[in-house]
């Protein structure tokens, strides 16, 4: 709730009036585990007076039951809100809070200093215009202070308070402040941080949170509080930019109107002016910008309106109408920084969904470039990124999308990866720059096609992709389907490890990412064959769904036959044909699937052959049987 | 730099903030809060095959309402409304749903847990956590597998309460309708992912960043109309462990020598009504309301009984699928 005005009691229409007028102003505080984060926000609300009688009564129960300050209130109590937490006396998840002084009104995001919770640490900062870094004074700057910072320049935030914060245990000294102040300061500009405000602090006692301690004397700034009321926002940076209107959702009520919705993320909009759809490059005027309000004459970055075009043009949720003066880049490779938020690692040349605004389009990292310490900003080698890792690469979409470089525009450049099989948001990313080879590259157009080539042999081009078990009688099926495609005078090749791996795939080895991209090149191979109007036949054990599903989406609707091999581990190492399960459970050979690497079995294949019921000659008929039910062969 | 030269650097930026060289029109917070709530929604149309809203009849409600109307103006919203009912509602609040469908052209779904109605589960011989966990909790989870709603719009705000504060604005629900709040997806900029698995849904909170005040300032500024029992009125009135209940209807069983007393109350949230306590007031005005409240020193939440069952009940409810 506000703090309470003289304005409330003797005139409430007239603080409404004044409330309604305050900016916003979002900051993100972070630090490592006990810097007093926590306390600093309780003492915030608590001396802004937004907290209510009877919270202050819940919070001097709970600090007596759960406290860390004796007899006082543990102000910490007030914002650790999980039940989990509070057992452990920690802050385990972002958490966002709210408290309005008469001059503003201010969002929260209170972020956690684990390590492992760096992701949380990054969504805070999405949203912020200032990050408050606390430092414990005893401590100084640690592993975690330069991480966060890092972090936080990532996100693009400018300005910094460096809250030097357990000030009442070094004896208020102003020697050891400085210090802090000095090592800060020589080491952000390397991150691009200059804005840096200075504040010695006891969170716990309230020095120069809301009022001038009397324990500074030497200290002559600004309070923490009057900070954040008087800091400058940049809000008009985004209006001042070009155009940017990402279309969310075309708005049809009836044959009569089509509006495109969405929200501003840069410049100004005014009935008149001539936009571009992009990609498409289509070009029109914009005739109305409507809101359940009436008409508006002007919007601006942040409006969420509607925009009706005078002409029609074809435009989709994911296309984005920009100024024809400077319209933004559209591109389908880039360059970017991604911070890694899942457990399982990121593997290059695997796909996944990239959202940037409302467009979704599938994405691979093509190239890891360095991975970043964060503690030293040096630059390392990676062939993946873990948990919490932040690195430079190479992106390739499926289709060329509008974007500005995250630095010009955040709102456009930004973008979060999920993860297509487990639905969660691995990643988050921030354009830099498209890469030249995406304008330079178009494909040749060429005048005899698929339908041609496969015409001429008579033939329904298909991929017949095995998978299975090492063991399993992949290759052996194949095989023997292969000789009865030639007796009935089909075109076909049959793809394995014999001929792939000693080749083409020579350089991989059999780590998860190699497999991946082992896989995806099988795949592309694959493709250009029936390009070429072949019945092609692979036999790989592609343990994951992921690059099966990868596979699948290169070729067209009914190109892509998959066919389970089922065969139990028991059963497979048994059969032993190559010795491989026996050298794998003696240890010499790593990433063995099934033993101890996984084996993902596809979850709708076109086929399924159980190898414990029928022999391989069998399993060749019924895949025979299976083409000719589908009419792929006659 | 030492301290001296930080506070010049800090005077330096402080320039006034009017922009008075600038003509773009600037935006308040309202403005943003409200353009950041049509988006949200906006997103859920866009990505989520069977959406629907919430609709509790109290004033975050018809704010959220409201915000749909606008999202999608002129379409209408592109889902219904639904009231998990329990049977129990102040009668004024039926009054306000029944006439909505007329007034804003939109459906309004109403589920009643058909085990609960033949029970008879109410709050006087159940309590009220039997009868909130039946009505409320049971009853959602059946609405939305009966109808296959794959997202579900609610009124939550982060500042009502310390689990809320936490809550993504996307919040995924398990197959089971359950709130793991370790595993919550990272929500960056305004990029939302709804992707899920089939069974799986969302629970979407476009109102998470709005704080009381807000909700009552949006509601003067846009003259939204809200339920009467906002407002003080003489009401028939029982005070039992220091709570004012209305009797709003002659299901309320009576102590021995209990007497309903006519006092002029309103209320600060709306609920069941025997489990809504009321305040003596005299705002019968808006202003007058925002004006109490803002002088108040009890959270809203004071007067919603099944807050004090324990410090962690709420994110205990939300665990098991309440909203």
């Amino acid at each position: 709730m506000a703090a309470v005005s003289e304005l409330i009691a003797v005139d409430i229409e007239g603080y409404l009036k004044q409330h309604e007028a305050k900016s916003l102003l979002r900051f993100i505080t972070c630090g490592s585990v006990d810097d007093g984060k926590s306390t600093l926000i309780g003492r915030l609300l608590h001396e802004s007076k937004s907290l209510f009688d009877d919270q202050i009564a819940t919070l001097e129960g709970e600090s007596r039951k759960f406290g860390t300050q004796g007899e006082e209130l543990d102000f910490a109590l007030l914002v650790d809100g999980l039940a989990a937490e509070r057992e452990q006396g920690i802050t385990i998840d972002v958490a966002y809070r709210f408290f309005t002084t008469d001059k503003r009104k201010f969002i929260v995001a209170d972020t956690p200093g684990h390590e492992q919770y760096t992701r949380n640490m990054i969504t805070g900062a999405s949203t912020a215009d200032v990050a408050v870094i606390l430092i414990d004074a005893r401590k100084g700057l640690l592993t975690q202070t330069y991480r966060h910072s890092y972090l936080v320049s990532l996100v693009g935030i400018r300005k910094i308070v460096l809250a030097i914060n357990k000030m009442d245990l070094v004896d208020w000294s102003q020697q050891r402040f400085e210090q802090i102040e000095r090592d800060y300061r020589e080491f952000a500009p390397r991150i691009g941080l200059e804005d840096i405000t200075a504040i010695p602090l006891s969170a716990l006692r309230g020095d120069n949170v809301i009022e001038p301690s009397a324990r500074t004397p030497w200290y002559t700034g600004p309070t923490m509080m009057r900070f954040l009321e008087t800091v400058e926002l940049d809000e008009t940076r985004r209006e001042r930019g070009p155009l940017r209107f990402p279309v969310q959702w075309v708005n049809r009520p009836n044959l009569d109107f089509r509006g495109f919705s969405g929200t501003i993320a840069s410049g100004v909009v005014r009935p008149g002016d001539r936009v571009r759809a992009q990609p498409s490059g289509r070009e029109s005027t914009v005739r109305r910008i409507v809101t359940e309000d009436g008409d508006l004459p002007i919007a601006v970055a942040g409006q969420s309106v509607t925009l009706t075009l005078a002409d029609e043009i074809d435009t989709s949720r994911g296309d984005m109408l920009s100024s024809t003066e400077s319209p933004a880049e559209v591109a389908d490779q880039f360059e970017a920084t991604i911070v890694w938020m899942s457990d399982e690692p990121l593997l290059p040349e695997r796909s996944y969904l990239l959202k940037l605004g409302p467009a979704v389009t599938n994405a691979v990292v093509t190239e890891i470039k360095y991975k970043v310490n964060v503690n030293t900003l040096d630059h390392l080698a990676a062939k993946t990124f873990e948990l919490n890792e932040i690195g430079v690469c190479n992106l390739a979409l499926d289709r060329a999308v509008p974007f500005d470089p995250y630095q010009t525009n955040a709102a456009t450049g930004g973008f979060i990866l999920i993860d297509r099989m487990t639905n969660q948001t691995v990643g988050a990313g921030m354009l830099h720059f498209a890469l030249r080879r995406a304008h330079n590259v178009h494909l040749q157009h060429v005048d005899i096609d698929k339908a041609g080539r496969s015409g001429q042999k008579g033939q329904k081009p298909v991929v017949l992709w095995f998978t299975g078990l090492s063991g399993a009688g992949k290759s052996t099926i194949a095989n023997l389907v292969e000789k009865k495609l030639y007796e009935m005078g089909r075109h076909s090749y049959l793809l394995d490890g014999d001929n792939m791996r000693h080749g083409l795939n020579r350089d991989l080895g059999f780590t998860e990412g190699d497999r991946v991209e082992n896989i995806r090149r099988v795949a592309e191979v694959a493709k250009l064959m029936v390009d070429a109007g072949l019945i092609v036949l692979t036999a790989f054990i592609s343990p994951f769904v992921s690059e099966r599903a990868m596979a699948r989406r290169s070729l067209a609707e009914g190109e892509f036959i998959e066919i389970f091999v089922d065969t139990p581990l028991n059963v497979a190492e048994q059969r032993d044909v190559k010795g491989l399960y026996k050298k794998a459970r003696a240890g010499e050979l790593d990433n063995f699937t099934g033993i101890d690497s996984p084996y993902e079995p596809p979850e709708n294949p076109e086929l399924t052959i159980n190898t414990v019921d029928c022999s391989a000659a069998q399993a060749a008929d019924r895949v025979i049987d299976h083409l000719r039910s589908h009419g792929l062969i006659k | 730099m030492n301290a001296g030269a930080v506070a010049d650097a800090v005077t330096e930026t402080l320039r006034p903030m009017a922009g008075a060289t600038h003509a773009l029109p600037q935006l308040t917070h309202l403005q943003r809060l409200e353009a950041e709530s049509i988006h949200i929604m906006r997103e859920v149309a866009a990505e989520c095959e069977r959406p629907v809203m919430l609709f509790s009849m109290g004033k975050d409600s018809a704010v959220m309402l409201r915000l749909a109307l606008k999202a999608f103006y002129p379409s209408k919203p592109p889902f219904p409304l639904l009231h998990v009912d329990t049977t129990w509602k102040f009668r004024a609040m039926y009054e306000v749903r029944d006439r909505t469908p007329a007034e804003t052209g939109m459906e309004v779904l109403i589920h009643r847990n058909p085990d609960a109605l033949a029970q008879g589960i109410n709050p006087f011989t159940h309590g009220s956590q039997v009868h909130t966990d039946t009505w409320k909790t049971v009853g959602l989870k059946q609405a939305l597998d009966k109808y296959r709603f794959d997202a579900a719009f609610g009124g939550a705000r982060r500042d009502e309460e310390k689990s809320r504060a936490k809550e993504r604005i996307f919040s995924f629900r398990s197959a089971q309708h359950q709130w793991d709040p370790k595993n919550q997806r990272p929500e960056l900029w305004n990029l939302y992912n709804s992707r899920k698995h089939k069974g799986e849904s969302i629970r979407v909170f476009p109102l998470s960043n709005w704080t009381e005040l807000d909700i009552w300032q949006y509601i003067y500024k846009e003259n939204i109309s809200i339920a009467p029992l906002y407002f003080a009125a003489e009401r028939p009135v029982v005070e039992r462990d220091g709570v004012l209940i209305m009797v709003d209807d002659d299901r309320m069983p009576l102590n021995p020598g209990e007497v309903p007393q006519m006092r002029k109350v309103r209320f600060r949230t709306l609920g069941c009504y025997p489990l809504t306590g009321a305040i003596e007031s005299d705002a019968d005005t808006l202003p007058k309301v925002i004006h109490e409240t803002l002088l108040a020193r009890t959270s809203e939440r004071n007067g919603r009984v099944i807050d004090h069952d324990a410090a962690a009940s709420m994110e205990k409810k939300k665990r098991e699928g309440y909203f």
